[in-house]
């Protein structure tokens, strides 16, 4: 299929640590069109931005490694290329917005400054012209009086306008794929609901394929096509939100599902919410990594690990009792501490 | 009604700026908190809820005593404390608690949790080491976790687990009120849920009022008996949960609640997009501080600044539509 932009396939990522090595993240896979969104979701810690991070390559050098797992972006494999191949592809076709935007923007340098430095690593481009990109950018973002504030430097501007230059960064060239991690979690949400609209609407216009990291399930109703989600740096479950939404399988999921407070939550009621923490990754585990925590779990969950089964078509989950022959039923009210 | 726990009047914080001008006195100042009035009752959950640096966590610093009002007054249980001693202030403190955003800055990484939890207690010399001790690991199984945790250090606890800490430490003076700023913004969904979950059954437990302060408007729903809605350092509507999510008067209420993502992939949401960013609290816009954003601002708004009204028994909105 040629309109397939990115596919991750069996990815894993180490770390390595004092004596230990943390596998944070165990055969994850992706398959992402053009102009689809796909949405990461699950716990901290349990692997979103390090998954992100590897397909930039960015992973910390001697630190962070892939021992396994193969990423095809646009044709090209991503694994084999050169340094400088890579930069060449960050930036121009795959851009990323961190977690935190004051982290990411240098504070000595004005705003438009950094836009047009962006611009101009990849983009032939006279001084003059990348300043004039940097105003339209700013304008295009949204950005009141961008003649003006491209002059500023960013501790003046606030949360949500410093997140909206980072997207400007970002879109500036124009990227077939734009990896947003957390790009709204430190933000109002009327400011939230101002960007994920911006978003929305330069993807509409450059036919950009988008990956959202967060842990704000509203978020991935409200943006994505499909979502994986995530536990202890294993894809749990994976299909489209429509799907994930009516017909979730995965117990990690079900109570993610069930701990998020909506409208529809009852003032007053006990929230379910998954009791216990995640597993330490330094330690090797036998089993499911959610069988200490699960409502489910039988003995089997603790020795052997559930393998990927796809039980409907796209719609992929990685539990024992979840199978073509198995169904779990579904209780209420288990995940209550 | 029940009893007052605490009453603010009119209060205001303005910050001088200071400006690095030589023979140039500042004359300018951040409105911060600018002219509040609200009642807070015993036993309630009351959700403060607004925009980043719509004063918030100023107002909280206020209520705490950390930081003088530049105008208006605190009341607590009918007190005025501006006119209190020293003596009655430090009494006071140990009533009104606060626990704070980021569990990972908010706790010395050097001190056991032990050491921790008791110092508020060793601060206000109750009890000595061996009935501290006792009453940290009592602490410590009032918030779910196990006594032996006492000797351990922060670094070894999760985020969830810390904020667990911070709240026992707010606890261990026996407080009337608790005063949460965005306690669980940090966390992630199903942490988040545990922390809340504790919050409510201490709140059962010892009678506790809570002031509580997030930008989730889903989880102040869930947690908040009343509500208050801040823009640009003033209240401009309040309410109980329900008036205020089923029946939102103020636009600015309004354009708040639109704006919370989806509830499911199915939904149609109408949003009214806020246009332009919250207004610098230097210089707020003359008349209605919401006008320059609203969709239905008129003439007078630009220039009157509209009073607080009474929409019924506990409703109140500050909006020319409704004067
Ligand atoms: N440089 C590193 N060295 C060692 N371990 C690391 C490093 N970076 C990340 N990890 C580990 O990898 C795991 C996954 O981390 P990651 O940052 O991807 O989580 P996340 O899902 O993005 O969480 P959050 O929602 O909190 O952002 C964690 O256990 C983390 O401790
Ligand atoms: N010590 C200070 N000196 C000067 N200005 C201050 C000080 N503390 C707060 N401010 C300003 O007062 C305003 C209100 O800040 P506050 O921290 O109360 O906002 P908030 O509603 O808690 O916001 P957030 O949701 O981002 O926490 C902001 O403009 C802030 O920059
Ligand atoms: S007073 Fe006027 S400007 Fe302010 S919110 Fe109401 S209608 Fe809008
Ligand atoms: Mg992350
Ligand atoms: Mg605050």
């Amino acid at each position: 299929m040629s309109d397939v932009i990115l596919k991750v396939e069996n990815l894993d990522v180490h770390f390595r640590s004092s004596a230990s090595i943390v596998k944070a993240v165990n055969g994850v896979n992706i398959t992402l069109k053009k102009k689809e969104t796909l949405g990461i979701v699950g716990e901290s810690g349990s692997g979103k931005s390090v998954t992100a991070t590897a397909l930039m390559r960015l992973l910390p050098k001697g630190i962070g490694s892939i021992p396994n797992g193969k990423i095809t972006f646009n044709g090209k494999d991503i694994l084999s290329l050169s340094d400088k191949e890579m930069r060449d592809v960050r930036g121009n076709e795959i851009a990323m917005i961190f977690q935190d935007p004051m982290t990411s923007l240098n504070p000595v340098f004005t705003v438009g400054d950094q836009i047009e430095e962006a611009v101009r690593t990849h983009q032939q481009m006279s001084k003059k012209e990348a300043k004039k990109k940097a105003i339209e950018m700013l304008k295009v973002v949204g950005i009141p009086e961008p003649e003006k504030r491209v002059k500023m430097y960013p501790h003046e501007f606030s949360g949500g306008m410093r997140q909206r230059v980072m997207i400007a960064i970002a879109l500036s060239c124009n990227p077939k794929l734009l990896i947003a991690d957390e790009p709204t979690t430190a933000l109002d949400v009327t400011v939230q609901a101002q960007i994920l609209e911006l978003m929305k609407s330069l993807q509409e216009k450059n036919d950009t394929s988008i990956i959202m990291i967060t842990h704000d399930l509203g978020v991935v109703w409200e943006m994505c096509d499909k979502v994986i989600v995530m536990y202890a740096g294993n894809t749990v479950e994976s299909g489209t939100v429509e799907t994930i939404y009516e017909n979730p399988l995965h117990p990690y999921t079900w109570g993610l599902l069930e701990s998020q407070i909506t409208k529809n939550t009852l003032n007053g009621d006990k929230l379910p919410a998954i009791p216990g923490s995640p597993p330490d990754l330094r330690n090797p585990i036998p089993g499911c990594n959610f069988a200490d925590r699960c409502p489910y779990a039988k003995e089997i969950c603790s020795t052997t690990k559930p393998q990927p089964i796809e039980v409907e078509l796209g719609h992929i989950v990685s539990c024992h009792f979840q199978t073509n022959s198995n169904r779990l039923e579904r209780k209420e009210r288990v995940y209550i501490e | 009604m029940s009893e007052v726990v605490i009453k603010v009047e009119n209060l205001k914080k303005h910050f001088p700026i200071n400006e690095a001008v030589p023979f140039k006195k500042s004359t300018q100042s951040v409105k911060a908190v600018d002219g509040v009035s609200f009642e807070v009752y015993k036993g309630e959950t009351l959700g403060i809820v607004g925009e980043s640096g719509c004063g918030k966590s100023t107002m909280a610093r206020l209520i705490n005593q950390l930081i003088r009002p530049t105008e208006g007054v605190v009341e607590f249980k009918g007190k005025n404390l501006a006119t209190l001693g020293s003596k009655e202030i430090r009494s006071i403190r140990k009533s009104i608690q606060m626990v704070f955003q980021n569990p990972y800055a908010s706790l010395d990484p050097r001190k056991t949790i032990e050491y921790l939890i008791a110092e508020p207690l060793a601060i206000h010399h109750i009890g000595d080491a061996k009935s501290r001790k006792k009453r940290v690991i009592e602490l410590l199984e009032v918030v779910g976790l196990s006594g032996y945790h006492a000797e351990r250090y922060v670094h070894e606890f999760s985020g969830g687990q810390r904020q667990r800490i911070n709240i026992a430490r707010a606890l261990a003076l026996n407080p009337d009120i608790i005063i949460c700023d965005e306690p669980v913004s940090a966390l992630d969904v199903s942490v988040q849920a545990q922390v809340i979950n504790l919050l409510k059954d201490l709140q059962r437990k010892f009678d506790l009022t809570y002031i509580f302060i997030s930008h989730d408007l889903n989880v102040v729903r869930y947690i908040c008996d009343r509500i208050a809605v801040m823009y640009l350092g003033k209240i401009v509507e309040i309410g109980t949960y329900e008036e205020l999510y089923e029946n939102p008067k103020h636009p600015y209420t309004k354009a708040l609640l639109s704006a919370i993502p989806k509830e499911n992939p199915f939904d149609k949401k109408e949003r009214i997009l806020l246009e332009g960013d919250v207004p610098s609290p230097v210089n707020p816009p003359p008349g209605c501080s919401f006008h320059k954003r609203c969709p239905h601002a008129m003439e007078h708004c630009k220039k009157d600044v509209p009073a607080f009204v009474d929409l019924g028994e506990t409703q109140k909105v500050a909006c020319h539509l409704y004067s």
